[in-house]
C-alpha cells in the first residue's frame, strides 16, 4: 500500500509541488520570524549584556525600566559626588566609580543632520575605567586620546565612520538640555563592547566635569555608581552593604541583576514583533489550508476510480484514508524542509534591510531547535489537518465505482453544510462582539479566533452562495463573449465547492486588507477631523518619532514675530495607583487656547499638584473629581487629589494629566515632546513659518509644521503602517493565486476531453485560452466581492470597538476597495496564463482519445 | 478507383503517409494512401485493429500532422495549413462524431447542437435547425444537459452537431461502438437519412459489418494500406470479406 502511495505521489509531482509551495511560503515566514528575532534578541543581549559592574547603585525607578528608553525623559535623581566616596570606603569594594549618562545627545555630521537611526538614542556618558563585573572594559580607546577638560569628546567606532569627521574636528551636538547646541573638538575614537555594534545609537565620551556640566546642570554629581568588588566578596553581600548608605529614592542592584532586567525588556520589546511577524505567518498557513484542501480534493476526485479499484481489490477504508494522508505527511515534510531553508534567506534579507537602515547586527542568523521543530511541526500539521477531509472522503468511494465510468463522490448535504457553516459564523461572530465590546482579557486573541471562525464559517457556506453571486458576476459573459463566455460561465459553476473554496483562499487575503484599509481611512478621517476641530494653535513643533527636546525650543519659537504663545507638552512615564501610565504635563490653561480641552466634571486647576483624567480613563480605572490617587515619578511618591474630569479627543487621548512642576518635582527632566504655537491674530502664516524655521535651525532633530503638514505627516505614518501590513498580507495573497493557478491547472487536466471536443468543433487556442481566463476572473473577483464585504463588516467593527479610543471617525474608502475588487480581475488575468497556456497547448488528437 | 472532377470530390488524399516513432521503435500506420471521397457519398471505412483507418480519418479531418503526402477537403490543401486555419477548417467545413465524449457536458444539447456556428460567430439557419433536430427526434430534450440524455440520444445530439453547421464533409469515428443496437440503428439511419435527403458527405470509420452496410461505399485497410473496396455493401457481404481478411491477417502474423 505504502509502494503504491509512493508512486502515485511521484506520478502527480507538479500538482502536489504546487500544493507544498504553500506550505514552503508558510513556513518560511515562521521560520523567517523566529530566527530574525532570536537574532536580534542574541544581537542585543551580545552588546548590552555583561556591561555592568559587580554592583550598582542607581536611581530607583516606579515599575520597571523600558529598554527602548530613547523615548523616555529619564530622570534628575542624582547619586551626590560625597556618596562614591563613602562606597568605595566599604568594606568588600574595591572601587566605586561615578557614572554620568544622558540618553539624548545627538551626534550632527559635517552636513549638520543627526546621525543616529531615526528612534535610537543619542548616548553621553563620562569616561572612566573601572571595569565589568567580568574584568573588562566597556570602552577602549581605539585612536586619538582620553577626552580631557571641557570642549573634548570621543566618539564611538561606527558613529565616527558615518560622521564624516577627522580627529581634531568641532563636532557638533543637539541636547535636550538648557543649552541644545552643544559643540566639542573630536580628540579620540572609542570602540564599544567586542563588536563596536550599538544597535545604531550613537555614543559620545567625555571627561566627568564636562559630562556634569552638560547633563546635570553643573553639580558635582552622578547618574549611577559603578561598584567593583573585592576578589574575596560576593556581589550580593555588597549590594546589600552599600544599600544601608544610601538614601531613599536610590538603589542598589548586582550587575548579574541588571543584565537580567536588560535581557527580558529586550526580549519583551522584541516579542511584539515577533508576534506580529507570527500573526501574517499564520495567515499565510490558514490560507494554505484552503489551497492543500482544494489540490487534495481534486486528486482524490481524480483518482476515485483508482481508489475504488484498490478498494475493490481488497483494501479498507482505513487503508485508503491512509494513503492519502501519507501523501500529506510526504508533501508536508518537503514544503517544511524547503521552507524552512527560504526562511533562512527571509531572515537574512530582513537583516540585511535592517542594516541598511543603520541597524548592523552583528554575527550569523541564531537558529534554535526551537524553531525547526515548529518549522516541522506547523507544516505538517497543516498539510495533514487540510488533507484530511478529502482523506475521508475518498474512503467512501464505493468499490463498484471502479466499474463505472461516471463518478461522483459522495458528498455532505447542502444541510448539514448550511447549518454547521451558519453556527461556526455565528460562534465566530460572537467571539468577536465579546472580544471587541467586553472588557475580555485577551481581547486579541479572542477577536483573531472569532475572525477566524467566521472564515472558516463562509468557507463552508461559500459553495451555496457563490451559485448565485457568480450567476450575477458573469451574467454578462455569454453577452459579451458567445460561447466562450458561456463555457466560461459555466465552467465556474459546474463545481460550487471547488470554486468557493479556491475563492476563499483570496476571499481572506482580501477581507483583511479591506478591513485594515478601513481602519487606516478612519484613521486619517479623525486625525483630520481632531485637526480641524481640536486645535487651534497654527503651527506644531515635534520630533519625527517623538524624541523628546530641549525646553529652549520653545522659548525660542516664543521669541519669533507674530507669536502669541507657546505651548509647550511633556510627557514621562509614571504609576497611578501601581498602575504604569503614560502622564501628559502641560498648564491646561494655556492648552486649552492651542487645542480643545472641555471638563466633564471638575476643571483644569493643577496648581495644587492634582491630576486630571480623561472621560473613559475615568470610567475604567474608577476615579473622579474628588478622588485621591497615588501618583509614583523616579523622584516622588505621594497622593494626590483627581481635580478635573475632560473629554478625551484624538489630540488628547484620555490619560492623566498632571502639571510641569510636578513632573519636575519627580525628578524627571524638564524636555518637551511637542510644542503648539499660538500666532497673533493677523500675523501673516508664511512669515511665522519662516521665523520659527529659523529660530528652530540649530535643532535639526525637530520640525516645525503647519496643520495641513501635520495632519500630511500624521497621515503619511498611518499610511506607511498599511503599506508595511499590505506588503505582508501580499503573502496571503500570492498563496490564494497559487490556489487559483493550481484549482485552474488541475480542472483543464480533469477537463482534457473536453478540451479536446472543443478543439476538434474549431474552437481556437485563443478563444480557448480566454474561456479559462474568464473562468479564472469570476472566481478571482468572486472571492475578492466576498472578501471586501467580509472585510467591511469587520472594518466597521473593529471602529465601532475602538472609536472611543481615537477612532471615532467611520471612513469607508469605497474607491480603494473597488480597486482591490478591480485588481482581483488582474490578479485572475494572471493567475490564468500558465492553465489556459497548458489547456491550448493540448494536443487535439490526444485529448480526444485521453481514457 | 474511379476519378472524379473536382465539383464532386469532398476530399481527397495523394500518397498519404504517418509513421510513429523512430528509427527501431518506427511504426508505419499508413503507407501512402491515395483515395477520393464523393460528395454526397457515405462511406465506410473498415479493417482490423491496427490498420491505419482511424489515423486515416484523424489525419484527414486535421486532427493529426502527416508524415508524408498531401490532404485535401475541397481544394484546400491541408498539411501546409497552421493551426488556426485547421481550427476554421474544422469549424466551417468539418463535422465530427467520436465513439464517445462527444458532448460539452455543460452546455444544454441546443448549445451544444449549435457549437460550432456559436464559436464561429455564424448565425443559426432556423428553418434548417428545426429539421435537423426534427430528424433526429429531439426536438423536446434541446434543454437537457447531456448528463439527463442516453447514450443513444447523446449520439443523435452530435450527429445534430456535425450537420448543423452544413459541413463539406462529416466524419464519424465508430458512432455506434458505445450504443445498444437498437439506439445503433437510430444513428445509423439518421445518418443514412442526411446522406440520401440533404445530400451530406460522410465518413465513418467502423468495425461492425452492420453499420458499414448503410453506407454507399466500404473501404478495407490493411497494413496502412487500402487493400479492397466494396460498392452497396450488404452486412454479409462485409463480414465475408473481413473473414477473408481476418484469415490474411491470421496468416501474416503466423509467418
Amino acid at each position: 500500500m505504502l509502494r503504491a502511495t509512493l508512486k502515485s505521489l511521484a506520478a502527480r509531482k507538479l500538482r502536489l509541488g504546487m500544493s507544498a509551495f504553500a506550505i514552503v511560503l508558510g513556513v518560511a515566514f515562521v521560520v523567517g520570524s523566529y530566527v530574525f528575532t532570536d537574532t536580534i534578541d542574541k544581537t542585543f543581549d551580545d552588546i548590552f549584556g555583561g556591561l555592568s559592574s559587580d554592583v550598582v547603585v542607581r536611581a530607583d525607578l516606579p515599575g520597571e525600566a523600558g529598554f527602548f528608553s530613547g523615548f523616555d525623559p529619564g530622570t534628575t535623581t542624582t547619586v551626590p559626588a560625597g556618596l562614591v566616596g563613602e562606597i568605595a570606603g566599604l568594606p568588600g569594594v574595591e572601587r566605586a566609580d561615578g557614572e554620568v549618562e544622558s540618553q539624548s545627545l545627538f551626534v550632527l555630521d559635517t552636513e549638520g543632520e543627526p546621525i543616529t537611526t531615526q528612534g535610537a538614542p543619542g548616548v553621553a556618558v563620562n569616561w572612566h575605567d573601572g571595569p565589568t563585573a567580568d574584568g573588562s572594559q566597556v570602552l577602549e580607546l581605539v585612536d586619538g586620546e582620553v577626552p580631557d577638560g571641557a570642549g573634548e569628546v570621543a566618539l564611538d567606532t561606527r558613529t565616527f565612520d558615518r560622521s564624516g569627521y577627522r580627529i581634531g574636528d568641532q563636532v557638533d551636538f543637539v541636547s535636550s538640555g538648557d543649552t541644545p547646541r552643544v559643540s566639542a573638538e573630536l580628540v579620540g575614537v572609542v570602540r564599544f563592547g567586542d563588536s563596536g555594534s550599538l544597535a545604531g545609537a550613537s555614543l559620545s565620551v567625555f571627561d566627568t566635569a564636562t559630562a556634569q556640566q552638560l547633563f546635570l546642570d553643573g553639580r558635582n554629581a552622578f547618574s549611577r555608581v559603578a561598584v567593583t568588588t573585592t576578589d574575596d566578596a560576593s556581589a550580593t553581600e555588597v549590594r546589600d552593604q552599600v544599600a544601608q548608605v544610601l538614601p531613599d529614592g536610590l538603589e542598589s542592584v548586582t550587575g548579574a541583576e541588571v543584565d537580567e532586567q536588560t535581557a527580558s525588556a529586550i526580549e519583551e520589546g522584541l516579542s511584539f514583533f515577533n508576534t506580529f511577524l507570527l500573526v501574517f505567518a499564520a495567515i499565510a498557513l490558514f490560507v494554505g489550508v484552503f489551497l492543500i484542501l482544494n489540490t487534495f480534493s481534486i486528486l482524490v476526485a481524480q483518482r476515485s476510480q483508482e481508489m475504488a479499484l484498490l478498494r475493490a481489490l481488497g483494501a479498507g477504508r482505513r487503508q485508503v484514508t491512509r494513503s492519502v494522508l501519507v501523501e500529506a505527511v510526504v508533501v508536508g515534510l518537503v514544503g517544511s524542509t524547503v521552507g524552512l531553508a527560504l526562511g533562512l534567506g527571509v531572515a537574512q534579507l530582513l537583516k540585511v534591510l535592517f542594516g541598511a537602515f543603520g541597524l548592523e547586527l552583528g554575527g550569523g542568523l541564531v537558529v534554535l531547535p526551537r524553531t525547526i521543530v515548529v518549522a516541522y511541526a506547523v507544516g505538517v500539521l497543516v498539510t495533514m489537518v487540510a488533507a484530511f477531509v478529502p482523506a475521508r472522503r475518498a474512503a467512501r468511494v464505493p468499490p463498484v465505482a471502479a466499474m463505472r465510468d461516471d463518478v461522483v463522490l459522495p458528498e455532505s448535504s447542502r444541510q448539514t453544510r448550511t447549518g454547521v457553516g451558519s453556527v461556526i459564523i455565528a460562534g465566530g461572530a460572537a467571539a468577536m462582539l465579546v472580544g471587541l465590546f467586553t472588557g475580555v482579557g485577551n481581547a486579541a486573541l479572542v477577536v483573531g479566533l472569532g475572525i477566524l471562525a467566521v472564515f472558516v464559517g463562509v468557507a463552508m457556506l461559500a459553495p451555496i452562495i457563490s451559485v448565485p453571486v457568480i450567476r450575477v458576476l458573469a451574467g454578462w459573459y455569454p453577452k459579451a463573449f458567445g460561447t466562450v463566455g458561456r463555457l466560461a460561465r459555466e465552467n465556474a459553476l459546474r463545481n460550487p465547492r471547488r470554486t468557493a473554496a479556491t475563492a476563499s483562499a483570496l476571499m481572506i487575503g482580501m477581507a483583511l486588507v479591506s478591513a485594515i484599509s478601513i481602519v487606516g481611512a478612519s484613521a486619517n478621517a479623525t486625525v483630520d477631523r481632531a485637526l480641524d476641530d481640536g486645535v487651534r494653535a497654527q503651527f506644531v513643533i515635534s520630533n519625527a518619532v517623538g524624541q523628546p527636546f530641549s525646553p529652549d525650543v520653545a522659548r525660542q519659537a516664543a521669541q519669533v514675530d507674530g507669536v502669541a504663545e507657546t505651548v509647550s507638552v511633556r510627557a514621562a512615564p509614571g504609576q497611578v495607583d501601581g498602575r504604569t501610565v503614560y502622564l501628559q504635563a502641560f498648564d491646561p490653561e494655556a492648552f486649552s487656547r492651542a487645542a480643545e480641552l472641555e471638563f466633564v466634571d471638575g476643571d483644569g486647576d493643577l496648581g495644587g499638584g492634582g491630576v486630571l483624567v480623561g472621560e473613559d480613563t475615568a470610567e475604567s480605572d474608577g476615579v473622579a473629581v474628588g478622588d485621591e490617587v497615588r501618583l509614583s515619578l523616579p523622584g516622588s511618591d505621594e497622593t494626590v487629589p483627581v481635580v478635573g474630569v475632560y473629554t478625551q479627543s484624538p489630540v488628547l487621548s484620555g490619560g492623566y494629566v498632571v502639571s510641569q512642576q510636578t513632573l519636575a518635582e519627580g525628578a524627571v527632566p524638564p524636555v518637551d515632546s511637542l510644542v503648539y504655537v499660538v500666532t497673533e491674530d493677523g500675523a501673516d502664516p508664511a512669515a511665522v513659518q519662516n521665523g520659527l524655521d529659523e529660530a528652530t535651525a540649530d535643532v535639526p532633530t525637530v520640525t516645525v509644521q503647519d496643520q495641513e503638514a501635520y495632519k500630511q505627516q500624521s497621515r503619511d505614518q498611518v499610511n506607511q503602517l498599511l503599506s508595511l501590513v499590505y506588503a505582508l498580507l501580499g503573502l496571503a495573497v500570492l498563496i490564494a493565486i497559487l490556489g487559483i493557478v493550481n484549482t485552474l491547472a488541475l480542472s483543464v487536466m480533469e477537463r482534457t476531453r473536453e478540451v479536446g471536443l472543443l478543439r476538434a468543433v474549431g474552437l481556437s487556442r485563443r478563444q480557448l485560452r480566454r474561456t479559462v481566463r474568464l473562468e479564472s476572473i469570476v472566481i478571482a473577483v468572486l472571492g475578492a466581492v466576498l472578501g471586501v464585504a467580509l472585510g467591511v463588516v469587520f472594518g466597521i467593527a473593529l471602529q465601532q470597538a475602538v472609536s472611543g479610543q481615537g477612532l471615532e471617525v467611520l471612513a469607508l474608502p469605497a474607491g480603494r476597495l473597488a480597486v482591490f475588487v478591480v485588481l482581483a480581475g488582474v490578479v485572475g488575468v494572471l493567475a490564468a496564463v500558465w492553465p489556459a497556456r497548458r489547456a491550448a497547448k493540448l494536443d487535439v488528437l490526444r485529448a480526444i482519445t485521453t481514457e | 478507383m474511379t476519378e472524379l472532377d473536382s465539383q464532386s470530390r469532398a476530399a481527397r488524399t495523394v500518397d498519404l503517409a504517418k509513421v510513429y516513432g523512430k528509427g527501431d521503435t518506427q511504426v508505419v500506420a499508413l503507407g501512402g494512401v491515395t483515395v477520393d471521397f464523393a460528395s454526397g457519398q457515405f462511406t465506410a471505412i473498415m479493417g482490423p485493429s491496427g490498420s491505419g483507418k482511424s489515423t486515416l480519418m484523424h489525419c484527414m479531418a486535421a486532427l493529426d500532422s502527416v508524415t508524408r503526402g498531401e490532404v485535401y477537403i475541397g481544394e484546400t490543401e491541408l498539411t501546409r495549413l497552421g493551426d488556426a486555419a485547421l481550427t476554421r477548417l474544422r469549424r466551417d467545413e468539418i463535422g465530427f462524431v467520436f465513439q464517445a465524449f462527444n458532448l460539452v457536458p455543460t452546455l444544454s444539447a441546443r448549445e451544444n447542437i449549435t457549437l460550432p456556428l456559436d464559436i464561429a460567430g455564424r448565425d443559426v439557419d432556423p428553418g434548417w435547425f428545426d429539421t435537423v433536430v426534427s430528424t433526429v427526434g429531439l426536438s423536446d430534450r434541446l434543454g437537457h444537459k447531456p448528463s439527463e440524455l442516453s447514450g443513444g440520444q447523446q449520439q443523435r445530439v452530435a450527429c445534430a452537431r456535425a450537420l448543423v453547421s452544413k459541413p463539406s464533409i462529416v466524419f464519424a469515428d465508430e458512432p455506434t461502438g458505445n450504443l445498444d443496437s437498437r439506439s445503433g440503428t437510430e444513428v445509423l439511419s439518421f445518418l443514412r437519412r442526411s446522406v440520401r435527403e440533404y445530400g451530406q458527405t460522410i465518413v465513418m470509420v467502423t468495425h461492425d459489418p452492420g453499420a458499414a452496410a448503410y453506407a454507399d461505399r466500404v473501404l478495407f485497410l490493411g497494413d496502412g494500406l487500402i487493400v479492397d473496396e466494396m460498392a452497396d455493401p450488404t452486412a454479409d457481404r462485409v463480414l465475408e470479406r473481413m473473414k477473408g481478411f481476418d484469415g490474411l491477417q491470421h496468416t501474416a502474423q503466423a509467418s
